[in-house]
């Protein structure tokens, strides 16, 4: 680890430092060394401006899906139909909030401020994970997320344990245990459906056949449309390219739809034996730029919610910033709340 | 007799914690969604003790209709805005702390759980203190709605020292500890106890009798239309 620890100059802003002229171009040089061999950038070392926006943008991306990712499960809470259910579905959907405050924390520590990107996400000037603007339709649903969408972002996410930011890659290790976790939930939740009455197993079909293809979209645009893989990849910030990942999921969720007892909804889906791997269809990329660009089943419902509850909740957040204030930061309010 | 009890203040806990569940993905600050989850599913981890004390825990939470809950009508109010929700929680958290506490300390059959859920309950009367403390000595704003919401609920908080057959409970005492606990939290938000008369909607005590508010039944409607949809299916 010493090999490259010249990246640590101690004292050095961590960003902000420009990044030309010669003392630049040490840094550089320390900066790529230390990702060449493996190391962790911690928030105090150098980092180009590049990488550090790039970080920022996915993190904070990341952090949004998880806020966002709560509505689609947060309305079967009041419907789940057994009281175990009901308890696993509050439990998730807590986490994705705990999720959430992990990753807003871990983007905190590149120099920008919860407050500045959550005001990104709600003017729109940042995304979240375009999965999530599609409805939740039947309780079915709550597991075809499980399964797949958690499946797929468990996917995603394990290669970012050992991503090249260290707060990042932390983060990831804590997230991930949960979110497999919730990911098994999901599966014996359909696993119930589907043996269960007629109308259950139907409605755990139609969910797994409205989620398949949505669910492949989250590995994002094919490797030759990807316009960041590149970069992050040369970081290792990205350890697989999206189609590699992709690939890794339809081979995962081959056998578990057979034990499922459910079909996925692709005529063109088969082992090729050459390959040693699943072929499968088409992914109708229309549809996901089409999402991307606000445009889909409930982009417009998941944002007003989410204004909702931030414009609605101001008057809160004041309170809680006058009293502190008020009582010398004593009984402070959340730690999100800005002081004013 | 136990099995009246149990469904009670099942019940309670059960309804309160649909309530909280209602709350997600609208909290005025992410910490307040994982406190409100976490206050909801701990109620919920009671509500399915305590109701499967008294029988089969779906059976009695999906295919009750309203005339047959027994909970208090505090915990069937609507959220309202945020400060209507901690006033509903101080004036509940506070019952439920004194109450478990006693049931801890008793040979009850309801021992084992109070003695674990009143450490629970411990933490949410702090939450709902804590924030009823910024709320009322916060803005004026904060402060207007924080008083509005403890007036609004008062009427509901008679219900709550009214004997419950199977608890062997100093009722009285427990009433006189619970105005001067809230009393002293709302003192100290530079608010008031409110005055006024504390009977509930019909009269002290109806919602244990199964007489509740109109709110009440459109909420067990959404809460049980999927279970009674799909008669006997196992989920």
């Amino acid at each position: 680890m010493a090999t490259a620890a010249a990246h640590r100059t101690a004292g050095a802003p961590a960003y902000g430092a420009p990044d030309a002229g010669p003392e630049g171009d040490i840094r550089q040089r320390a900066f790529d060394a230390a990702v060449a061999a493996d190391e962790r950038i911690e928030p105090r070392d150098w980092m180009p401006e590049a990488y550090r926006a790039t970080l920022v943008r996915q993190i904070a991306q990341h952090a949004h899906s998880e806020i966002i990712g709560m509505q689609p499960e947060a309305n079967w809470i009041t419907r789940a139909p057994s009281l175990r259910r009901k308890a696993i579905l509050m439990a998730k959907v807590q986490d994705e909030a705990g999720h959430g405050l992990y990753l807003y924390s871990a983007a905190e520590t590149l120099g920008v401020s919860r407050e500045e990107l959550l005001d990104k996400l709600h003017s729109g000037r940042q995304k979240y994970s375009s999965i999530f603007n599609y409805p939740t339709l039947t309780w079915a649903d709550v597991g075809a997320i499980g399964w797949l969408v958690d499946g797929a972002a468990i996917t995603n996410q394990v290669p970012l344990c050992r991503c090249s930011y260290g707060p990042y890659a932390r983060a990831m290790v804590r997230v991930c245990k949960e979110e497999s976790f919730h990911q098994r939930q999901g599966y014996e939740l359909l696993l119930a459906l589907s043996r269960g009455t007629p109308e259950q197993h139907a409605m755990a079909q139609d969910a797994v056949d409205r989620w398949w293809w949505p669910s492949l979209m989250m590995f994002g645009p094919p490797d030759d449309a990807s316009q960041h893989s590149a970069q992050s990849m040369a970081w290792k910030i990205k350890r697989h390219s999206n189609d590699e990942l992709r690939q890794r999921f339809v081979d995962i969720c081959v056998p578990q739809a057979e034990s499922l007892g459910l079909t996925l909804p692709d005529p063109d889906l088969r082992w090729n034996e050459e390959r040693g791997h699943h072929d499968f269809g088409a992914i109708d990329w229309t549809e996901f730029w089409d999402v991307l660009k606000g445009n889909g089943p409930c982009n417009e419902q998941r944002l007003t919610q989410r204004r909702r509850a931030h414009d609605e909740g101001a008057w809160v957040r004041e309170a809680a910033a006058a009293h502190a204030a008020r009582h010398n930061g004593k009984n402070n309010g959340p730690t999100g709340v800005e002081q004013a | 007799m136990p099995t009246t009890a149990a469904l009670a203040l099942g019940d309670d806990a059960l309804v309160l914690s649909h309530r909280l569940g209602e709350w997600a993905g609208h909290a005025p600050v992410l910490e307040e969604e994982v406190a409100l989850a976490n206050i909801a599913l701990d109620l919920l981890g009671q509500a399915r003790v305590l109701l499967s004390m008294a029988g089969d825990e779906d059976e009695l939470a999906y295919l009750r209709e309203e005339r047959a809950f027994t909970n208090l009508q505090l915990v069937e109010q609507p959220n309202g805005d945020f400060a209507h929700t901690i006033a509903r929680q101080l004036y509940f958290s506070t019952y439920q702390h004194l109450l478990y506490g006693q049931l801890a300390d008793s040979d009850s059959e309801f021992a084992p759980l109070a003695g674990k859920a009143v450490k629970e309950v411990a933490y949410h009367r702090d939450h709902a203190e804590q924030w009823t403390l910024r709320l009322g000595d916060g803005t004026d704003v904060s402060h207007e709605r924080m008083r509005r919401a403890c007036e609004a609920l008062w009427r509901f908080t008679g219900e709550m020292f009214q004997p419950v057959a199977g608890l062997d409970v100093d009722w009285s005492g427990m009433e006189a500890a619970w105005l001067e606990s809230v009393g002293d939290v709302l003192r100290r938000a530079t608010l008031a106890l409110p005055e006024g008369p504390r009977t509930g909607a019909w009269s002290a005590g109806a919602g244990r009798q199964g007489l509740h508010t109109e709110p009440f039944g459109r909420m067990l409607a959404e809460m049980q239309h999927l279970h009674r949809s799909h008669p006997g299916a196992s989920w």
